[in-house]
């Protein structure tokens, strides 16, 4: 049975936290904590969740946590779930939140190990789509066009040149036994994707789009709604890896338009016609490769 | 007991082995490998019940390593050289953690120029991480000292993480008999890891946090405390150690023929060996000269050193290492330790051996040699070339 | 395991622990000075659906009497339950002591 707001585990786990205001990654940590329970040790690298929940004493994380290196998340995860079954201790979760930088740049040759030795761990991606904690910074996972603050928007580029690395497909690449993206958005869908993770045996990786309204440039209480638009208007997908093939969960009748969505975020307002032409013309490239490749 | 005809390399895999850890993650690199393998057969052949974690890169290796101490699993790993330098981030988390972990460093030159043979700039490099370095003389001691490293590390009064150092084939690769003790035994020795410091679903808890500017230095100095406590503690395994197995050790240093030396070689490493028989040799024509070998750097052995050079005359350093632009890092802190303690007598750096170039018993003899003449100054062995090295 | 407040904050050298590692969930500040608008809720028009609750990234609103309460000690006054509830049940006020 799918996990619902009203069966969900209603203690918190992760409180009192200094993250931003409208935080979607803090959400994204606060959600799948509640799916997988009490008996859950969290390993999150050096970033945002750990920074904004680990200030001694403040100390936010109700159940067992701990900071690795920037890139040892998933090495740290592997080491956990090891030296736990050495014991003879096999019901819990070693769950990682890591960013989309921690993931996607510094810590994705350890996540690939991972999921090479196929270590029984579950592997969160909270993409906020640059280096928020150090103040947005372009990551791989940079949209193309996003202003950061190393990828400034002017008059001869702007901002962000590169494509958002292809994190989902990578890591089911690894043929890992389960890998899902998500977005904070669509949270039950999230909630359903982390239950079902919890459930399989060996690396599962959940990659969940989640807005930071510091460095998207959107208010406070827009997270969510951005987190959905950008489903619905086809830059983000929501969808599962499993036994070897790639299904779609959500297909949206008709994309809402790009360029409202970008337009409200201050990171994209700089973009012309042009510049917007190009997105629209790679998710459309996109979406013919999903209906071509993926099961509904 | 039973006698076996080890390599340092095998000699520390069988101390490992008898050691029960629980998880040992390790990436390979000469002249290492033969740790991980052997570590790797033990586990195949049931010898050793332990989960080991073919990890993809040496950073990993720790950051597993770290994870398993987390939940209170006792844990090990190995590397060497570059692959030390690699785990680099991890070796003061580790330490700052107080995650009790075991490493094996095959102490190898750092590139560039490419090396793969002995020297000790990869662990001297990493003198300051806050991890207990200690350096073995033989295969014996390797095996010894990995038994004791884990009841070094693990004790409450320390639980700072433990790198135990050989030297790259020249003792790594090195045959001897080596006394193998039996599980019985090294059960007796070393009790089962425990420690509160770990997470676990009886009492949860929140590690690695950070710490701001208003107690940073209070975790730092208890960090610290950490490393000076293990000075009583490496007393206290060794006295246990031999009650166990019948050999002795002499805890931070190893003093040979210095009661009433007038010149004093100090060294560390499998080089001891070779300079200990130049010290026989040269006592024959009545020199009178000693060997202070240093088997730990960290905690730093500054009583025992002060202790043994009160009375000579002059005091030289062997290392393989330099500090570039500066001296020998073991000269360094040597002559830290005779300042303070007031010691006011000629003192001089010899730095050879760099990326596994042989010291021959000459190059030796010439040490004490020079030291008889009161020579001071840092000097670099047989680099030729009209080059003095001074 | 929901972490909460502590009267205790450990300051001195003895209170301090030997390593890196302490009681899961121990805090000791509030984040209410962040706040410049606090959510209210109209239980009359409130009919329960969660869908606040499920959604708040500081998971300060909590399931009461079928409905949903609010603990302002942590609420940061971001506004997202308010964008959420279908239903206008939610009113963000200005803090009067801002």
């Amino acid at each position: 049975m799918a996990v619902n707001a009203k069966t969900l585990n209603e203690t918190e786990f992760f409180y009192g936290h200094k993250a931003c205001a409208g935080c979607g990654g803090s959400l994204a940590v606060r959600i799948a904590l509640k799916v997988l329970g009490e008996r859950t040790i969290s390993v999150l690298p050096a970033g945002c969740m750990s920074a904004v929940g680990f200030n001694f004493p403040q100390l936010c994380f109700g159940n067992n946590a701990i900071i690795s290196t920037f890139a040892g998340t998933a090495s740290m995860l592997t080491g956990v779930e090891a030296g736990l079954r050495a014991q003879g201790i096999t019901d819990f979760h070693a769950v990682g939140f890591a960013g989309d930088g921690g993931t996607a740049d510094i810590g994705l040759q350890a996540l690939s190990g991972a999921i090479d030795r196929n270590d029984d761990i579950l592997y969160i991606c909270y993409d906020n789509e640059a280096y928020m904690n150090t103040g947005i910074q372009k990551s791989s996972l940079t949209p193309f066009g996003a202003r950061t603050t190393t990828t400034p928007a002017g008059k001869n580029i702007h901002g962000n040149l590169t494509q958002k690395k292809n994190m989902f497909e990578i890591v089911a690449a690894h043929d890992i036994p389960y890998a899902a993206t998500a977005s904070v958005g669509y949270i039950n869908d999230f909630m359903r994707k982390v239950e079902k993770a919890a459930s399989i045996r060996g690396t599962k990786y959940i990659h969940v789009l989640a807005p930071c309204p510091t460095g998207w440039g959107i208010k406070t209480d827009e997270t969510v709604e951005v987190a959905k638009e950008v489903v619905d208007c086809g830059l983000w997908y929501l969808a599962e890896y499993e036994n070897g093939r790639f299904t779609l969960n959500h297909k949206p009748e008709k994309f809402t338009d790009i360029k409202d969505y970008l337009k409200k975020q201050s990171r994209f307002r700089h973009l012309t016609d042009d510049d917007i032409e190009i997105i629209k013309t790679s998710r459309n490239t996109k979406w013919e490769y999903i209906q071509k490749n993926f099961n509904e | 007991m039973a006698k076996k005809f080890l390599s340092g390399n095998e000699a520390f895999a069988y101390g490992v082995r008898f050691a029960r850890p629980q998880v040992i993650s390790a990436y390979p690199i000469t002249p290492q490998t033969i740790v991980v393998e052997k570590l790797s057969e033990f586990v195949e052949n049931g010898s050793l019940k332990a989960e080991f974690i073919h990890v993809e890169s040496e950073h990993s290796a720790l950051s597993c390593a770290m994870g398993a101490s987390s939940v209170g699993a006792r844990a090990f790993t190995a590397t060497s050289s570059q692959g030390l330098l690699y785990m680099a981030e991890c070796l003061p988390y580790a330490a700052g953690g107080r995650f009790p972990i075991v490493m094996m460093n095959a102490n190898r030159s750092t590139a560039l120029p490419w090396n793969i043979y002995g020297d000790q700039r990869d662990s001297l490099s990493q003198l300051d991480s806050g991890w207990i370095q200690a350096y073995a003389e033989n295969a014996q001691e390797a095996l010894d000292l990995a038994l004791m490293s884990f009841y070094i590390a693990e004790h409450k009064n320390v639980s700072t993480p433990f790198m135990a150092n050989l030297d790259g084939f020249v003792l790594t690769h090195t045959y001897e008999v080596v006394d193998v003790p039996t599980q019985e035994q090294a059960d007796k020795f070393l009790p089962p890891f425990k420690t509160e410091n770990k997470m676990s679903f009886e009492e949860p808890k929140n590690l690695g946090f950070s710490a701001g500017p208003d107690n940073n230095i209070i975790f730092k100095y208890k960090e610290h405390l950490g490393l000076l406590k293990a000075k009583a503690v490496i007393k206290e395994a060794e006295t246990h150690f031999e009650s166990i197995f019948g050999r002795q050790y002499t805890g931070l240093t190893e003093s040979y023929r210095t009661e009433d030396a007038d010149y004093l070689l100090i060294t560390l490493g499998s080089i001891s060996g070779l300079v200990r028989e130049v010290v026989d040799r040269l006592r024959e024509e009545g020199r009178k000269v000693g060997l202070l070998r240093l088997r730990y750097l960290r905690p730093f052995p500054d009583e025992e050193i002060t202790a043994a050079v009160r009375k000579a005359k002059a005091v030289a350093v062997l290392e393989k290492d330099i500090s570039f632009g500066n001296e020998g890092t073991v000269y360094t802190n040597v002559n830290s330790a005779l300042h303070k303690a007031g010691i006011n007598i000629p003192s001089s750096d010899y730095i050879g051996g760099l990326g596994g170039k042989n010291i021959s018993d000459e190059e030796i003899e010439q040490i004490f040699t020079d030291l008889a003449q009161q020579r001071t100054g840092v000097h670099f062995i047989g680099i030729g070339g009209g080059q003095s090295g001074s | 395991m929901k972490p909460y407040l502590r009267d205790k904050i450990p300051l001195s050298f003895e209170e301090i622990p030997e390593t890196t590692s302490y009681e899961a969930g121990y805090l000791v500040t509030k984040n209410a000075g962040w706040r410049n608008v606090r959510p209210v809720i109209d239980t009359q028009k409130c009919v329960g659906c969660l869908n606040c609750y499920l959604y708040c990234p500081d998971g300060v609103i909590y399931r009461k009497d079928g409905k949903v309460a609010v603990d302002y000690d942590f609420c940061k006054g971001c506004g997202i339950c308010k964008k959420i509830c279908r239903l206008g049940a939610i009113e963000m006020e200005a803090e009067k002591n801002g």
